[in-house]
């Protein structure tokens, strides 16, 4: 079971505008504000899931609220 | 209906619309056209694709015009001088989007609500571009019920071939006269060019997008260039004059419109009494006439313009002339319409001794 | 195997977007884009879109797009329709451009019951111009015009025009939703996705509001602008279907 069901986000951190509507909506605080800025002069989100102890279910909820379509969601 | 068939001017403007392919018409109450408004209800309807719309508002209509006409039909409107100013509008953006469009002003005594009596008020707005920004539109004034089937026909063409909104201009008399007139047959819109730039849904062909804004300066001064290069290509090609005993003139009326047809009848009575009068009758407002006029200025003849305004197209003769001859002008404006005896006492007063 | 759950739907664009952070019309267009590949129409679409923010529309959606001056949308859509009966039109919307200078084109197309959707966003602003009272800014709701509050004296009140338009024996369907959330971001779908479906079926005028964040005009951060949303737009624009007679049809 252990690697059944886990998510796995992917943020486009050049769309990312730095809303942090993902933060705010992620239901297992894996989502973070990056330290670097990108090309537009934002600091985008960016996923702090840990490979060893995955946290993500993909349940989408940050991609589903992101205005700028930044977040591809997956399930391995 | 190859036959002669008596009719007044709105329903011939109706007639030769259908008989163009017209298949979409939006338009609202206003008088003095609205027999026009009423024969597109019957003649829509009995089309199997044509849409007819009592819309709204003029700017409804307007706009409804440049829905159907991005969607490839052949369109009209109609309507008067107040209800022209409120098109405006979209007449701007029919030129910047570069769509065909037909559009009647059957012109009344302005400004304002003025009244419904004939009058050639709407020359300026007409002619030259009475919407934002820089553009023009062809405008045909036509003199008969003849020439408004002959018109309404060509300018479903031109609006199609040089992608222009056309006006025809045109006053309340026109609209109401009985006159004979012959139709040409009925158009059939599946010989005419494709139109590869409608919007039908992007099926099998790369999406198309049709839009005026256009935010990059450079690009939109390229875009008025553009329609420049397109206004050129129009004035060049369909400049239309009619001259009647203009060879000999010492003076020539220069009329269009009903007023022509007036100011027709006040030449002949002139040359009857051994008066060297003649007739300039421009038939294209938009692009003026500018060669027949020159032409007939180089006869050494004065000019005299008659306009049912204070003075309007008087402007284009004198860019047309640059100075080169005398002009003398009579107009009335708001609704009188003045008799050939009227324009004969004006011949005999302005003519050279 | 990896199995893709959430991705760019196929007929947006891969442009960014030009809204700023947060802003409400970037998960719209998404949903729009989403439901034409779901009922696949995108061949057979067109897009109207409006004068104010969404005026560049034509830069994401990859379908064909007929602009339309402010306001008059409705009177384009009914145009084109009217052509292109078996086509699926509809307009993209402002609240400027639907509720103050296209609210005449807007009701008489929806009382035509022209057979076409309109998606409505209201954000209580006019936001390409910089934040100006909009004819939904809601009662004390400051904006650029309105620097002391909209006071109805003045100003007049919100108008809704979703519960207007329901009046009218030409509407089908109307439905107000907000993007506020992943719940409410997804009932939003269902709504635009309804309002297409009855177009396709040629039952007449859908429309969907979206109560929509403008963070930039509003002076707020997006999470608070979609909870300012929850607790007070949907006082005076509650959510939920206002009108649908889909079934009486």
């Amino acid at each position: 079971m252990a690697d059944k069901n886990k998510g796995r986000i992917k943020i486009n951190s050049e769309l990312c505008k730095g809303c942090y509507l993902c933060i705010s909506v992620c239901p297992k605080h894996i989502i973070a504000v990056s330290e670097t800025l990108n090309h537009q002069g934002y600091y985008p989100s960016k996923s702090t899931d840990s490979s060893d102890d995955p946290k993500c279910t993909g349940c989408a909820m940050c991609a589903t609220i992101c205005p700028d379509v930044a977040i591809e969601v997956y399930r391995d | 209906m190859t036959e002669k068939v008596l009719m007044s001017g709105n329903h011939v403007i109706g007639e030769a619309a259908v008989r163009a392919g017209c298949s979409f018409y939006a338009g609202y109450p206003i008088t003095p056209q609205n027999e026009l408004t009423e024969y597109m209800a019957g003649a829509m309807a009995k089309l199997d694709d044509g849409t007819f719309i009592q819309a709204e508002s003029e700017i409804a209509a307007i706009n409804m015009l440049i829905g159907a006409s991005m969607a490839g039909a052949r369109v009209m409107t109609s309507s008067s001088s107040p209800g022209i100013s409120l098109k405006q509008e979209g007449i701007s953006f029919l030129s910047a989007l570069e769509l065909p469009a037909v559009i009647v002003n059957c012109m009344r005594g302005g400004p304002g609500l003025g009244n419904i009596a004939p009058s050639q008020g709407d020359y300026f707005q007409a002619t030259r571009g009475g919407g934002h920004g820089d553009y023009r539109n062809i405008v045909l004034g036509p003199a008969s019920g003849q020439e408004i089937c002959d018109l309404v026909t060509k300018a479903f063409d031109y609006a199609d071939e040089y992608l222009t909104p056309v006006m025809i201009l045109l006053d309340g008399m026109m609209g109401q006269m009985m006159e004979p007139v012959v139709f040409p047959e009925y158009r059939d819109i599946s010989t005419l060019p494709e139109k590869t730039w409608k919007i039908d849904g992007a099926k099998g062909r790369p999406r198309r997008v049709i839009k005026s804004l256009l935010l990059d300066v450079n690009v939109e001064e390229a875009h008025n260039w553009k329609l420049v290069r397109r206004y050129e290509q129009i004035k060049d090609k369909i400049q239309m004059a009619e001259s009647y005993k203009t060879s000999d003139a010492k003076l020539t009326v220069i009329a269009y419109g009903i007023a022509a047809r007036i100011a027709k009848s006040a030449v002949d009575r002139a040359r009857e009494e051994g008066i060297k009068a003649g007739l300039l009758r421009p038939v294209t407002l938009w692009p003026f006439p500018e060669r027949s006029l020159r032409e007939a200025a180089s006869n050494n003849t004065e000019f005299l313009v008659y306009e049912m305004s204070t003075g309007q197209m008087i402007e284009d003769v004198r860019l047309s002339l640059n100075g080169s001859s005398r002009i003398h002008f009579h107009g009335r404006p708001g609704g009188p319409v003045s008799t050939p005896a009227d324009i004969y006492e004006q011949i005999k007063k302005y003519y050279p001794r | 195997m990896t199995e893709t759950i959430f991705k760019r739907p196929k007929y947006l664009k891969d442009a960014v977007f030009h809204y700023c952070p947060g802003c409400g019309h970037g998960i719209t267009h998404r949903l729009v884009a989403e439901v034409i590949e779901e009922l696949d129409i995108a061949d057979r679409s067109i897009c109207v879109p409006p004068a104010g923010c969404a005026v560049l529309a034509y830069d994401y959606f990859d379908i064909d797009v007929g602009e339309a001056a402010h306001g008059r949308g409705a009177a384009v859509a009914t145009g084109l329709k009217r052509v292109l009966p078996d086509r699926i039109v509809f307009t993209y919307q402002g609240d400027g451009d639907m509720a103050a200078i296209g609210t005449a084109e807007t009701i008489h197309a929806a009382n035509r019951g022209e057979n076409i959707t309109t998606i409505f966003i209201n954000n209580g602003t006019y936001g390409m111009t910089g934040g100006q009272m909009a004819p939904t800014t809601l009662v004390g709701q400051k904006s650029t015009t309105t620097p002391g509050g909209r006071d109805t004296k003045r100003d007049g009140n919100p108008l809704r025009l979703s519960e207007m338009l329901a009046l009218l024996d030409g509407t089908i369907y109307i439905e107000r939703v907000s993007v506020t959330s992943p719940k409410n971001i997804r009932a939003a779908k269902k709504a635009i996705k309804k309002a297409f479906q009855i177009q396709m079926d040629r039952l007449g005028y859908s429309l969907v509001e979206v109560l929509s964040p403008c963070p930039t005009n509003w002076k707020m951060s997006p999470v608070d602008s979609c909870k300012w949303i929850d607790e007070y737009m949907t006082k005076t624009f509650p959510i939920g279907v206002i009108k649908d007679n889909s079934e009486n049809k």
